[in-house]
């Protein structure tokens, strides 16, 4: 994100982009609520959709930007391949997000399903409250592997700590990500104009965040 | 209604309070009576988990008990088992969370006893025990309690720490402010609202039924 920024900043002087982060659902929460924000852009496009049919904002405002990935990640140290971990009898811990309620969560449970090793893994399951705090839990030793977001894994901050392996796209439900203007503005549009550029694509592409041919 | 996640808040709450009494009352007894000048330091770090977010301080005790640490690494010897992710991993945090809701109450207790019967006890030739035992505990009483009480509730409504160290397993450490949280972030704020009602009327009951008892035990305590 901050390299987004930086490039639109780049290409569109005349606007200043200050990004908030946060979950999806407690932004989602907080926008119902008359948070002041001008572009809200979800994990899931879900969110966006909900708030379209309270009212809140327009349907058409909404933009999808990417697909959710996810990847099978070992720290650099462990000794398993991150493609065999899921199953592998020498794991203990395997972190996955909350799939009551984060995206990345319901993909990582539907892809221990589609895998066959749901049975096997669930007592190994630790849940973190988002993709990111899961991926403290395997960052700091504290469980074996985990399930997370490809542009964690692709991330500047994780470069060098540990090895992915991508599931297949095939094996869970696709995850569209998704973007909607919350405030009607020449800087949200012009904003919106950028992500799905060929410029901004490039960019998130980079870090994990990309559609398929056709989308 | 997630009742397993309201009796384990309870349980969490109440071995932590249990720890803290038997760890608090003698570091608050040397706060308060030790002559050693560097004390104020002891104190300081005493109180420091009130001043970092209870992520933070979740997130550095995730590393400080992980298998990578030294602690981590003596718990796995000795037990063979891992200290995130489990009850006692939560013990152990929920324990560094609420120490100077223990410690200050019964240090400030403590310190308010009047020199002059503790001087008194001791010419009488009671020993520092017994003196602790018959003099400075009696009058400091409502400051224990107090301790306990602030402990217990604290520990009740622990969300940030459970969260870093925990990893929201049901029935070992998904307690119900994780419970309630996840209600909100699914988007049922209804299940949410419900649960946060039960957990604001057993803490209510139990709190007032501590207060209620204190009361009793006080006036019923042996003097002599």
């Amino acid at each position: 994100m901050d390299e987004l920024a930086a490039d639109f900043h780049r290409t569109h002087p005349a606007v200043t982009l200050r990004p908030s982060y946060g979950s999806s659902g407690n932004f989602y929460a907080q926008i119902r609520n008359g948070a002041p924000f001008d572009v809200f852009l979800s994990a899931d496009v879900v969110y966006p959709r909900r708030l379209a049919q309270e009212g809140v904002a327009k349907p058409e405002s909404i933009f999808l930007y990417g697909l959710g990935r996810i990847v099978v990640w070992v720290p650099a140290g462990s000794a398993v391949d991150p493609a065999a971990a899921l199953g592998s009898p020498r794991i203990r811990h395997i972190a996955i997000a909350n799939p009551q309620h984060a995206p990345y969560g319901r993909g990582a449970e539907a892809a221990l399903h589609t895998l066959g090793l749901y049975d096997a893994a669930k007592p190994k399951l630790v849940m973190g409250e988002d993709v990111a705090q899961t991926f403290s839990f395997v960052e700091s030793g504290a469980a074996d592997a985990g399930i997370v977001a490809l542009s964690l894994a692709l991330a500047p901050q994780a470069h060098g700590k540990g090895r992915y392996w991508e599931i297949p796209l095939d094996d869970y439900p696709r995850m569209e990500q998704g973007g909607m203007i919350l405030k009607d503005s020449p800087g949200a549009q012009a904003f919106r104009a950028y992500l799905t550029s060929a410029g901004g694509r490039a960019i998130l592409k980079k870090y994990g965040f990309y559609l398929p041919e056709g989308y | 209604m997630d009742w397993q996640a309201i009796g384990l808040s309870l349980r969490l709450a109440a071995c932590t309070t249990a720890v803290l009494l038997a760890l608090g009352v003698p570091l608050a007894y040397w706060v308060a009576f030790s002559p050693r000048r560097w004390k104020f330091l002891v104190e300081a770090v005493v109180a420091l988990p009130l001043v970092l977010p209870p992520t933070v301080l979740g997130f550095y005790i995730l590393l400080a008990i992980g298998p990578h640490s030294p602690v981590g690494a003596l718990y796995a010897r000795l037990t063979g088992g891992m200290l995130p992710f489990s009850f006692q991993g939560l013990l152990l945090a929920s324990v560094l969370y609420s120490l100077p809701f223990t410690v200050q109450p019964i240090a400030a207790a403590f310190s308010s006893v009047d020199r002059k019967l503790l001087e008194a006890s001791w010419c009488l030739g009671a020993s520092r025990a017994a003196t602790f035992r018959r003099v400075v505990a009696p009058l400091s009483l409502p400051g224990i309690a107090t301790g306990a009480i602030l402990s217990f509730a604290h520990t009740m409504g622990e969300f940030g720490v459970v969260l870093m160290v925990g990893g929201n397993i049901a029935g070992v450490t998904r307690t119900v402010s994780i419970s309630i949280y996840d209600q909100a972030q699914s988007l049922d704020y209804a299940g949410a609202a419900k649960t946060s009602l039960v957990l604001l009327a057993v803490s209510f009951l139990v709190l007032a039924f501590t207060y209620a008892m204190q009361r009793r035990f006080w006036s019923l305590w042996p003097m002599s």
